[in-house]
């Protein structure tokens, strides 16, 4: 369906087991440590970690650097692009540079709006959007060539993913209209927005293959454990475009407080359960916010290890 | 039409306090609808300098006059005869007001009293909201009418993004989404086959990044 | 309506505070009045539906104004009051005018020495 990539990801997802991938977050500040070892506490639980792009828009190491160093470590690195903070010539530089060391996934998103992070007075780029920035690495893997016309030989190897939100507005039907859209523009797989409504998630689910759609890109479900009813409510009321339900609430708030975070962690592998018997899901993307270490056990109580080693 | 407040009196004042003739210069356009920088905020000022000069025992002359628009030299030759009084100008002109003052009047400080803000409608008397970014290449006809550069949070071409929540912004619960009223708009105009056609990327040379921008009509230059 | 208020108050009627411009209080700042109160109907009972409303913010507006250029917000006042309420009327302009005197001359009529004794005005 798609084009070939040396991607480890797109192998795993074409070989028809279920892909898991995960993502880490840069530290706000120089040391190169910490991607290191977040990278090891994960790294034999997934077949791909995503290297946040100063998500929430709160200045980081740099998602290119950081996948680099994973790249070097011998791991499977995907990198995030936000078209929030550089324009077209520093986006396609940096997907050349990503390339250049042999990375292979790249996930297009338009990114949180500035006003979120710690820089709310800077200047916004958004030169592209997140569909405009998948045209481009399309451009630039199947033609060889810039969006400025510039025509080269070695091109970038990117399976290109980008990320969908179910629960954002104004409606589902919309929200998969949207993705068609991403489709059309060549994105191949999708990680979504960390479900907790589980019927919004198959309302949509259906739409997709009542299209077709499925088949044209690989959605890996968005998996994100809460770690006590703080955050349940926090993600409930601030975070906008994700939809906690009530029961949610209602079933980490009924535990006492030191076993929330097991209830939290159970949760999900249920969800990941339910989830695989949904048509059209191929695989999973953990995102556990500043909880890696917790990665494996949601992979492995979720039936999902070992990992499936391909040739 | 072009939006605008007044600047802070106390900026306007420390900027004037040491001059002892300045000329107050309202603009009878834009600046005038939004209550900003007309003759009526003209004479405000001039009385709240004039006020202050008096209390702190300074002889000063403040004076207001209005043009009917700062943005043609015709008008803002009328001055020419009194420039020569002041020692400073305050243009409560848009900033391209200001500017053309300060082009035509060289040698002579000009401030600008107004904070210059953006292309928007009145959609209440006191409340202004901004409709249009002046990209130089409109494309509302393909967005059902409503502008996704300037009402969008991130001018996105390709939205709605993921942040949008039951009709708002991710940034503020008070921002309609742009993208939604877009989407609402194509399906009530039966055009939603557009929506999941990517648009490419924009050519913004035409647009802010592009330098000062010009427009050149042979069909009305003599 | 014979009501005893201190001689130094003029007052100025209009048909209703919506009249009142920030202009007119300005200007009796510039002509030298120590104090100037706006008296208009109560809150919801302006015979042109929201005068007093506005008046309020121009006022407020004015006091503003009056801090930043260093004559001083607290020489300028709204109150709200229904044609039976004479008597605190009169006891208002009382105390104001108290007010102001110990408050001292206005800065602009010290400067410029312009009216002879301290002045409040009155507009209804
Ligand atoms: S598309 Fe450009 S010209 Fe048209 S309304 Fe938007 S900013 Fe203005
Ligand atoms: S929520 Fe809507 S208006 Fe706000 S940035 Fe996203 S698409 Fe644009
Ligand atoms: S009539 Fe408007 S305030 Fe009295």
């Amino acid at each position: 369906m798609s084009v070939t990539t040396p991607s480890k990801l797109q192998k795993m997802i074409d070989s028809g087991n279920f892909a898991v991938t995960s993502e880490v977050g840069p530290p706000r500040s120089a040391d190169g440590a910490v991607i290191e070892h977040k990278g090891n506490l994960i790294k034999d639980y997934v077949d791909a970690i995503n290297v946040t792009d100063n998500q929430t828009s709160v200045c980081r190491v740099c998602s290119l650097a950081c996948c680099i160093r994973l790249k070097l470590m011998g791991l499977e690195a995907c990198l995030q692009m936000v078209t929030r903070d550089r324009n077209r010539i520093a986006l396609q530089s940096d997907i050349l540079g990503a390339a250049s060391f042999g990375i292979n996934n790249i996930l297009c998103l338009t990114g949180d709006h500035q006003h979120f992070g710690d820089h709310p007075k800077c200047a916004n780029v958004f030169d592209l959007d997140s569909i405009q920035l998948i045209q481009t690495v399309k451009m630039m893997r199947d033609e060889g060539k810039l969006l400025g016309g510039h025509e080269f030989a070695v091109r970038p190897q990117m399976y290109i993913g980008a990320a969908a939100n179910p629960f954002a507005g104004p409606n589902v039907a919309m929200r998969v209209s949207r993705l068609a859209k991403k489709v059309a523009a060549g994105v191949q797989f999708i990680q979504t927005q960390c479900i907790y409504n589980m019927d919004t998630f198959k309302e949509f689910m259906k739409l997709m293959v009542d299209r077709g759609l499925h088949e044209k890109v690989a959605i890996l479900a968005g998996i994100t454990p809460m770690k006590n009813v703080g955050m349940a409510k926090y993600m409930q009321k601030r975070v906008p475009g994700i939809d906690v339900p009530d029961d949610i609430i209602r079933r980490i708030g009924g535990v006492p407080k030191e076993k929330q975070a097991e209830e939290g962690l159970t949760l999900a592998v249920e969800q990941i359960q339910e989830l695989k018997e949904v048509e059209g899901v191929r695989g999973f993307h953990i995102m556990a916010i500043e909880w890696e270490e917790k990665v494996g056990e949601i992979v492995e109580r979720g039936g999902l290890f070992p990992r499936p080693q391909l040739a | 039409m072009i939006k605008a407040v007044p600047k802070p009196l106390e900026e306007v004042l420390g900027q004037v306090k040491d001059f002892t003739k300045v000329l107050i210069v309202g603009c009878d356009g834009c600046v005038t609808v939004c209550e900003a920088g007309g003759m009526k905020e003209a004479k405000v000022l001039a009385s709240a300098l004039r006020l202050y000069f008096t209390q702190a025992g300074k002889q000063a002359q403040i004076d207001e006059t209005s043009l009917t628009r700062q943005c043609e030299k015709e008008y803002l030759a009328q001055l020419s005869d009194k420039m020569d009084i002041y020692d400073a100008v305050v243009s409560l002109a848009c900033g391209c007001g200001v500017q053309y003052m300060a082009e035509m009047y060289n040698n002579k400080i000009i401030y600008p009293g107004v904070d210059t803000c953006f292309l928007g409608v009145n959609e209440e008397r006191g409340l202004y909201v901004e409709r249009c970014q002046a990209c130089g290449r409109c494309i509302l006809a393909e967005t059902g009418g409503i502008c996704p550069i300037a009402r969008c949070s991130k001018r996105m071409l390709n939205g709605p993004c993921g942040g949008s929540d039951a009709g708002k912004c991710e940034i503020n619960k008070d921002i309609p989404c742009g993208w939604e009223l877009i989407y609402e708009r194509l399906k009530t105009l039966g055009q939603l086959d557009r929506f999941e056609k990517p648009v490419d990327p924009k050519d913004w040379s035409t647009s802010r990044d592009g330098g000062p921008r010009t427009i050149v009509r042979e069909d009305l230059r003599i | 309506m014979r009501l005893q208020y201190p001689p130094n108050v003029r007052i100025i009627e209009v048909p209703c505070t919506g009249k009142v411009d920030i202009m007119h209080l300005l200007m009796a700042f510039e002509y030298g009045a120590d104090g100037v109160i706006v008296v208009g109907c109560l809150e919801g009972d302006c015979h042109y539906s929201a005068g007093n409303l506005y008046a309020k913010k121009r006022v407020n507006r004015v006091k503003e104004i009056l801090d930043k250029v260093g004559v001083g917000g607290e020489r300028l006042a709204m109150y709200n009051l229904s044609s039976g309420m004479g008597g605190r009327f009169a006891e208002i302009v009382r105390e104001i005018t108290e007010k102001i005197m110990e408050l001292g001359p206005s800065p602009i009529r010290v400067a410029t020495g312009k009216a002879t004794g301290p002045i409040a005005e009155v507009t209804t």
